[in-house]
């Protein structure tokens, strides 16, 4: 039985500025950047996976399914150990940024596919019948509903990434886990160690579980009712 | 305005069109009827190639719909058409929907795109629904807001595909007065409806669409009143009981 009269607060404060400033701030940078360009590089993917043309079509369907078929953490050794390299010489967070985008990316694509094939038929003809080119009326007709449409999808697959970033830990790239470890390691006190890092974790998931019901609530405007 | 030439149109195995020939003058409201799966539809979504025809040819306003160097964006901003499931773009308000291939396909100024769609939409009688989405609207509502979006691009000809059959029986008035209207004054038209009241008043011609050809025309009087073909009139029995 443990009781909070056990819990040696003064390490938790201790190591509390190392946590924030070099877990958090760390973990945090890793899901912005993975997010944003896995969301981007996604959408780009789901129009290739869609496009008439077979070898967009294609090369969007061997990098989905390579990237969804192997282990997130095999992903981030061949690219910091075998392609980065290969390309220069680069500080392992980097490694960290690129493994992680680029598996959200094929991630989001999917998302993003299943998205654009659920809007009706008749909005790209309506689109198209106004003399709209293919580009416009994704861009302005199907895209904004399909997002709409896969906005919590969306906000799972941001959550699964925070929470994956951990593994950057394996290529010694110090985020919120591995601090949590270090701390583990010279206190001896994992309670100590590991719980700040899991409430960490949770509020960087509520933040994020906040941003995305927020973008649901500024899609939603056409929802409201007479 | 549309010269239709031996137009056929296949799916796989299943021939739907099976050589249309028909000419539409301008002005004229041609009004298509024929039982479910004759073609009607596709007959339609062939003249903006909605539907890409399998043979035949296709002229509207001077354009070879056909020939592969004719900009079909450009004939489609000619051809206005109207769906019956409204198909209105459901983020954005009524006044959005009329106003964005004003916007993004005439590049027109926004604020010029938006009085002009205003005025569109007082032409359908809608202005106080303008900041509406089309989710609070009534379907009759919704149709005549489509009706308005086609309209905003001046389109030469304007296609309807059975625009009333979706809505609610005391909603159908509403959007045939406007359809009315348009035809008053001096639109030309293709409406495939069972609408008959509607094609004795505006129509000047109806054609009858059975499995893919047109087996019989002519003017709503005389289908109507004296159908020629058996199949019409077994047709006509049945819509007409
Ligand atoms: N995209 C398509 N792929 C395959 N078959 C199709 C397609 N579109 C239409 N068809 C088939 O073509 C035939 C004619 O369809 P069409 O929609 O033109 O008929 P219609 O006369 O408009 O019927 P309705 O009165 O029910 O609207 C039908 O058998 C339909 O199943
Ligand atoms: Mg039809």
């Amino acid at each position: 039985m443990i009781t909070f009269g056990l819990i040696r607060w003064d390490i938790i404060s201790d190591y509390m500025p190392m946590l924030v400033k070099i877990g958090v701030k760390t973990t945090f940078e890793l899901t912005v950047v993975a997010v944003s360009v896995g969301t981007l590089l996604g959408l780009i993917l789901s129009l290739m996976r869609l496009s008439h043309f077979r070898l967009f079509s294609l090369v969007s369907k061997v990098y989905i399914d390579f990237f969804r078929g192997t282990p997130l953490l095999v992903q981030i050794l061949f690219i910091h150990f075998a392609v980065l390299p290969t390309i220069g010489s680069f500080p392992n967070i980097v490694s960290g940024f690129v493994a992680l985008s680029l598996n959200s990316g094929a991630y989001i694509a999917e998302i993003f596919r299943a998205g654009i094939q659920s809007i009706d038929r008749g909005q790209m003809e309506a689109a198209r019948s106004l003399g709209m080119s293919y580009p416009q009326a994704m861009r302005y007709i199907i895209i904004p509903q399909a997002i709409k449409r896969v906005l919590p999808a969306l906000g799972n697959e941001f959550i699964a990434m925070l929470k994956d970033s951990s593994l950057v830990s394996v290529i010694a790239v110090q985020e919120l886990a591995m601090t949590g470890s270090l701390v583990n390691g010279r206190t001896a006190r994992p309670f100590e160690a590991y719980g700040p890092v899991a409430i960490m974790y949770l509020i960087l998931t509520m933040i994020l579980s906040q941003f995305v019901a927020y973008l649901e609530r500024r899609f939603g405007k056409s929802d409201i009712r007479a | 305005m549309i010269y239709v030439r031996n137009l056929h149109k296949r799916f796989d195995k299943l021939e739907v069109l099976r050589g249309i020939d028909c000419h539409i003058k301008p002005k004229e409201v041609v009004v298509v009827i024929g039982p479910s799966g004759s073609g009607k539809s596709t007959f339609l979504r062939c003249i903006n190639l909605l539907e890409m025809p399998t043979d035949g040819e296709i002229v509207v306003d001077g354009f070879n719909m056909t020939d592969k160097d004719t900009n079909i964006n450009k004939v489609r901003e000619e051809v206005g058409m109207v769906f019956q499931h409204f198909n209105l773009f459901p983020h954005m308000t009524a006044l959005e929907n009329v106003a964005l291939a004003l916007e993004k396909v005439r590049k027109m100024p926004v604020a010029q795109a938006e009085s002009v769609a205003a005025e569109m939409l007082d032409k359908v009688g809608l202005s106080d629904k303008a900041g509406n989405y089309p989710g609070q609207l009534s379907g009759g509502q919704q149709q005549r807001v489509a009706i308005g979006r086609a309209l905003a691009m001046r389109p030469k000809v304007m296609l309807f595909d059975e625009p009333t059959s979706a809505l609610d029986p005391e909603m159908v008035g509403e959007v045939l007065a406007v359809m009315k209207e348009l035809a008053r004054e001096g639109m030309t038209m293709v409406v495939v409806s069972h609408e008959m009241g509607f094609a004795k008043e505006v129509g000047d011609r109806v054609l009858f669409m059975d499995e893919g050809i047109i087996i019989e025309e002519g003017t709503p009087e005389e289908v109507f009143g004296s159908p020629k073909h058996e199949r019409t009139q077994s047709f006509l029995s049945k819509i007409l009981i």
